[in-house]
């Protein structure tokens, strides 16, 4: 669904963000991408949603090589970005073309989030799970094969962190979208994800993909997640101590954990 | 079931300390307490007039005041110059938000536009707009043209800056919203940058609103026969300080009173706004 071949992204400023990336996600695959801040991770999703260009390499969404945003790719960012002025409603139903043809799709995206009965709300009435759960519906409202996550949930407290990979699992039930995660919490990606992807970053470019064979629904408290959980961290602390020597990782970048 | 708490010292609030003064501010609501010291200045100054320690020849006590504007409100003149002077203020007002909303979205949504209008505007704008006048009265002549015009380059720099500058500061993350839609520019500034920066510009509208009452001023100062500027003129020349006082007294008037009218015409606007507005209504 998701291919990336050999893309690297230079900034204006002269700044290698992202390195020869190869990449692939299936169809109604959830792959998650981990790695220390400033990594490259959200560059890897700009460049898939077609809000930045690659300087060399393809990316292709379904087929088709990415030239701008699209609208078979529906984005969360970090923040809720929602329309102050206007209602949970008309926020979500903010990108479509006929607002009133459609009134069955922007009451089914608020239900699937669980914001019924808040439709007629302003943002500055919600709280920010709230909000972030309208801006979930916003990309879900035309049901995009592509779903990208740009650490959707690292603005909000546990509880209601928790609460959202639950919603998002939901939705995931719902149409089977192609899910594209980028975050910084390890305990997240494992508990969404069927893939981990671990980025080393400056510039960023894959260490090491974790399959992530737990069955679900996923327990935080079970022995298997804690191997991986173990895992993922050494991964990811070798990943913020710099570039990794390739010989460490021999043979395909993808390896199961030991255990 | 046992209940725990820890109170550090500074959580000790003294009871006594809080509790009067919230039974003082409801004997006494804001507004009423905003009133003590004028009336109170009223007062001593209807008083001093009384006994003689000031002048009335100079300094007219409020009751005189009240009857002049009375007298000049029963003659019909008070009506005539308010409406001239509104009339004035509004047509500039109009005139100059008009062209300031126009060039303001258009340096602010288009940089090539800023790059070509912007450091051309911003110069213009560090010449006292009053120091137009003789000019304006040379080209536009002395009658109503000229004031208009005067009272909407006033308008037009408050309204110009804050709405260019409002537009250019809208959010980025809103803005890539649109992107991720696919909005085209015209699209762009209508569904985000036009609602997104309404508030800061109905702000830029009352200052330049508040300037179109300053500016009407110095217009008329120059060559009017009709308006209250005229009349504080008029007052100035025959010596009559209760005239000019009440010339001042309608000037207020009317500044506030227009001022609400665009308060609450925003307020229904930007009711979205997260208490902004409702904080810098009065």
């Amino acid at each position: 669904m998701i291919q990336l071949h050999q893309v690297s992204k230079r900034f204006d400023t002269g700044l290698l963000a992202v390195a020869a990336v190869d990449l692939r996600v299936e169809a109604s695959e959830i792959v998650a991408v981990i790695g220390p801040s400033g990594c490259g991770k959200s560059t890897i999703l700009r460049l898939i949603a077609g809000l930045e260009k690659p300087s060399s390499g393809s990316v292709d969404v379904a087929g088709h090589q990415v030239r701008g945003p699209d609208r078979s790719v529906g984005i969360v960012f970090q923040e809720p970005r929602l329309m102050p002025w206007l209602t949970v409603e008309r926020n979500v139903s903010f990108g479509l073309d006929h607002d009133d043809q459609s009134g069955g799709l922007v009451a089914e995206a608020i239900g699937r989030v669980g914001l019924t009965g808040f439709a007629d709300a302003l943002p500055r009435q919600l709280s920010g799970g709230m909000a972030q759960r309208t801006a979930i519906a916003r990309a879900l409202v035309t049901k995009p094969p592509v779903l990208l996550l740009d650490e959707p949930f690292s603005s909000l407290d546990a509880f209601t962190r928790i609460d959202l990979q639950q919603h998002l699992l939901e939705v995931w039930g719902w149409y089977r979208p192609t899910m594209f995660l980028v975050t910084h919490d390890i305990d997240e990606a494992l508990t969404l994800a069927d893939r981990v992807i671990v980025l080393t970053g400056q510039p960023g470019s894959i260490q090491v993909e974790i399959d992530v064979d737990l069955a679900r629904p996923r327990s935080r408290t079970d022995p298997g997640f804690h191997s991986f959980q173990d895992l993922a961290m050494t991964e990811l602390s070798r990943s913020s101590q710099g570039r990794t020597d390739p010989a460490q990782v021999p043979g395909s970048p993808s390896r199961a954990p030991s255990s | 079931m046992t209940r725990l708490a820890v109170r550090s010292p500074r959580d000790q609030v003294d009871p006594g300390v809080g509790v009067p003064e919230a039974n003082r501010r409801r004997w006494t609501p804001r507004w009423a307490t905003g009133l003590i010291v004028p009336f109170a200045v009223l007062a001593i100054w209807e008083l001093g007039a009384v006994i003689g320690v000031i002048s009335t020849r100079l300094i007219p006590p409020p009751s005189t005041i009240g009857a002049t504007i009375y007298d000049l409100a029963a003659s019909g003149d008070l009506l005539g110059h308010s409406v001239t002077t509104t009339w004035r203020v509004l047509a500039g007002f109009v005139l100059g938000a008009t062209v300031a909303t126009v060039l303001g979205a258009a340096t602010g949504v288009s940089e090539r536009f800023q790059a070509l209008f912007d450091p051309t505007l911003q110069s213009l704008r560090n010449i006292p707009s009053i120091a137009w006048t003789p000019l304006f009265i040379l080209w536009f002549g002395i009658f109503e043209t000229s004031k208009v015009l005067m009272i909407a380059l006033g308008v037009f720099f408050p309204v110009y800056l804050t709405f260019s500058g409002a537009i250019a500061s809208v959010d980025r993350g809103l803005v890539e919203v649109g992107r991720v839609y696919g909005f085209g520019r015209t699209t762009l500034i209508r569904r985000i940058l036009l609602p997104a920066s309404l508030p800061t510009y109905w702000i830029g509208l009352r200052n330049g609103l508040g300037l179109g009452w300053m500016f009407v001023v110095a217009a008329e100062f120059l060559g009017a026969s009709q308006g209250l500027g005229y009349l504080l003129v008029d007052g100035q020349q025959t010596g009559r300080p209760a005239v000019i006082i009440s010339s001042i007294v309608m000037f207020a008037l009317l500044g506030k009173i227009t001022d609400r009218l665009l308060v609450s015409a925003g307020a229904r606007l930007t009711g979205w706004q997260d208490g902004y507005i409702r904080e810098t209504r009065s």
